[in-house]
């Protein structure tokens, strides 16, 4: 275990240290210390490597990472895993806006609470979120899977494209085109998956699945009162 | 008896036949018009301005000896790699998917032969334009279509897009007929859906928290690439010292004349300004800021000639983007294509439903009968001539305006030839030494 401390350590120098260390295929161990709520911190790793950091990060932390697992003891600002493309991302406090926005692939684990937006345009990443989450969750998304064991603010999944929403507690609102859809044993299957991967209590029974009603796909005008 | 002498029919110039067309298309459909391409009407545009040229007080440079420098670096305030054009014109970003893989290659190719960059669009950035661009500039979009961090490596700069001038305040539109199945894999989204790509970034709202993104492409990066911010011809004062204020190396500026692969009718030419009015508020910006030529300034929205890009450049622009104009030099719009315009309801000239990829041309379709129409070898090097006329003819004014480098054009070069373009470019009406808003009249 290696240990940075932002307290000494530019930005720069950590990431550099950090990316070059997941491009040599160490799989070795980084600690993180006096994040002090920095930006981009632990961004643009490509290959396996485990980051710790202890404590709160500021924006865009783990972006766009690849393969490394990044652990956050403490809350993450907007954007955390941004555009992630593999790996895992673990936050154990809770998450700013926009959580995962736009990610492809890899699973992004919030122990915490999600704020508005969480899941923006995914891609195909996996998010499961242990608590809340906040208003235009997932909107656009367009592929992967969105869990929340808590409960989920308005406008959930507004123009939806093909990612999965499972929702446990309640949902305030459902936005524009996405419907509550019936639970198929592949959707267990799945859920059951993503819920043991994520550490998460709760059984797949238990939750409500929401997709698109894929009517705004084509433009119909008698649609029009929808957008 | 005589007959009652008759006025002619008067049509009425409120409700022209096209107006009147427009409406009845309406009625029956139900949907606004959607198509390609940029404003249509008339706005002021560099047309307007005319160079003074050498005189007594002037010399001339000699035509076919004395050298007339058209190089221009990009990115030269944060990046470790700087871009060097040998020209001062590059290929503005357009979408895969909007154009055929083979015009990305015309575009890679013919842009490589002259020396200067091209830049990917909406929906990613594709082996076509990235294996036959020396230089390519890779578009950061709301959409976030196909975006990856090693693509974001193999850029040579990479284009922050917040907007474009034929919809400033509006997102991409591409239509269920070209969403191909690699269309679609790229954009990971169903074969066959209409496809609106968002208007706002995902992950950050304004300059403040643009200025944290760039922080974090920068990391990713390793602060080597020129990171440019685009924007559509809105408030191009406040817009250019924010942008510049968020980190920008570059700042890529599109007129309302600037095409687009497909947006509302009404959108392209009621939103936005021309490009000859967004350019000195900008370079005013630049200059408040102690940053003209220290943060780059590019300019696109109507380009068509040398003449055009040694406006913009007098103006104060470091270089000039073009859309269209590649794809006409392509051979989009052809006259060869004619009877085939007539089958669509067209002409030569005014063919801009690219959204629904039957184009005859073959560029702006994902149809494989109809891109094999165009051979990108022989397109390329029709796109580079055409690079080569507009720089010749760019520096054939430089040198009648005394100037060894097409940078040293300036303002005072120039006069306008009525009293809008005067206003707006800053330069004095033709045969006087005034112009709308001048200090001191
Ligand atoms: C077919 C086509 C596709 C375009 N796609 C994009 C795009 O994906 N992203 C973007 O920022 N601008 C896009 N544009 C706008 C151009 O980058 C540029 O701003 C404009 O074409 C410049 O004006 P001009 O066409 O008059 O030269 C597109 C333009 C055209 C004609």
């Amino acid at each position: 275990m290696t240990t940075l401390d932002m307290s000494t350590t530019p930005l720069r120098e950590v990431n550099v240290t950090l990316q070059e260390a997941a491009k040599s295929q160490s799989n070795s161990a980084y600690e993180i210390t006096n994040p002090r709520g920095s930006h981009a911190v632990a961004v643009g790793l490509d290959g396996p490597l485990s980051v710790t950091i202890k404590g709160s990060t500021g924006y865009y932390c783990a972006g766009m990472n690849k393969s490394a697992t990044v652990r956050v003891e403490g809350s993450t600002g907007p954007g955390v895993a941004e555009n992630m493309m593999s790996g895992e991302v673990v936050i154990e406090g809770d998450a700013s806006q926009y959580a995962g926005a736009t990610g492809h692939g890899g699973l992004l684990n919030i122990k915490g609470n999600a704020s508005s937006r969480c899941g923006i345009s995914m891609k195909g990443i996996d998010i499961v979120v242990h608590g809340n989450i906040g208003h235009m969750s997932a909107f656009m998304a367009q592929k992967g899977n969105l869990v929340v064991l808590g409960d989920a603010g308005d406008a959930l999944g507004d123009s939806l494209y093909e990612a999965r929403l499972f929702v446990r507690g309640s949902v305030k609102s459902l936005g524009a085109d996405c419907i509550e859809k019936e639970m198929r044993p592949e959707h267990i299957e799945i859920l059951k998956d993503l819920l043991a991967k994520a550490g998460a209590d709760a059984k797949p029974e238990e939750f409500k699945r929401y997709g698109s009603a894929r009517k705004l796909y084509n433009f119909n005008i008698d649609h029009a009162d929808e957008y | 008896m005589d007959k009652t002498p008759q006025t002619d029919p008067r049509q009425s110039w409120t409700f022209s036949n096209s107006v009147n067309s427009e409406i009845r298309r309406a009625a029956a459909t139900g949907i606004y018009d959607i198509r390609g391409g940029g404003a249509k009407r008339r706005v002021p545009h560099f047309d307007d301005l005319l160079f003074l040229g050498a005189s007594m007080s002037r010399y001339p440079l000699e035509g076919y000896r004395e050298k007339c420098d058209t190089s221009v670096t990009l990115g030269t305030r944060f990046a470790k790699k700087p871009i060097e054009l040998k020209i001062p014109i590059t290929i503005a970003g357009m979408s895969f998917g909007a154009l055929s893989g083979h015009a990305k290659e015309a575009l890679g190719r013919g842009a490589t032969m002259a020396g200067t960059s091209t830049t990917t669009g909406d929906g990613g950035m594709t082996e076509e334009e990235r294996g036959h661009s020396e230089k390519l500039v890779y578009q950061y979009l709301p959409s976030r279509y196909g975006m990856n961090p090693d693509d974001l490596r193999r850029a040579d700069a990479i284009e922050i897009v917040v907007g474009q001038g034929a919809k400033p305040g509006g997102g991409g539109m591409l239509l269920g007929q070209k969403i191909t199945e690699r269309v679609a894999g790229m954009r990971d989204l169903p074969v066959g859906i209409d496809q609106r790509s968002a208007c706002r970034h995902p992950d950050w709202t304004g300059p403040d928290d643009l200025e944290i993104k760039i922080l974090e492409i920068r990391e990713i990066t390793g602060w080597e690439k020129p990171i440019y911010i685009k924007i559509g011809g809105a408030r191009p004062y406040y817009d250019t010292a924010l942008a510049v204020k968020a980190g920008a190396d570059v700042v890529v500026l599109d007129g309302m004349q600037g095409g687009t692969a497909a947006t509302q009718d009404v959108f392209i030419e009621h939103v936005g300004q021309p490009t000859l009015a967004c350019i000195r508020p900008a370079v005013q910006a630049l200059q408040d800021l102690g940053m003209h030529r220290e943060v780059q300034l590019v300019v696109s929205g109507g380009m068509r000639s040398g003449a055009d890009v040694a406006k913009a450049l007098a103006l104060g622009a470091d270089a000039v983007a073009i859309g269209t104009a590649a794809l006409i030099a392509l051979g989009d719009n052809d006259p060869k294509w004619e009877a085939e315009y007539q089958a669509l309801g067209t002409t030569t000239g005014a063919y801009d439903d690219w959204h629904e990829g039957r184009d005859p041309a073959g560029i702006t379709t994902q149809d494989p009968e109809l891109m094999k129409r165009l051979d990108p070898t022989a397109a390329g090097r029709r796109l580079r001539n055409y690079l080569n006329v507009m720089t010749l003819e760019c520096q054939t004014i430089a040198r009648a305006c005394g100037h060894n480098h097409v940078h040293n054009l300036e303002p005072e070069d120039l006069c306008a030839l009525t009293m809008e373009a005067a206003a707006m470019a800053q330069v004095p009406l033709a045969g006087t030494n005034w112009y709308p808003g001048k200090p001191g009249f």
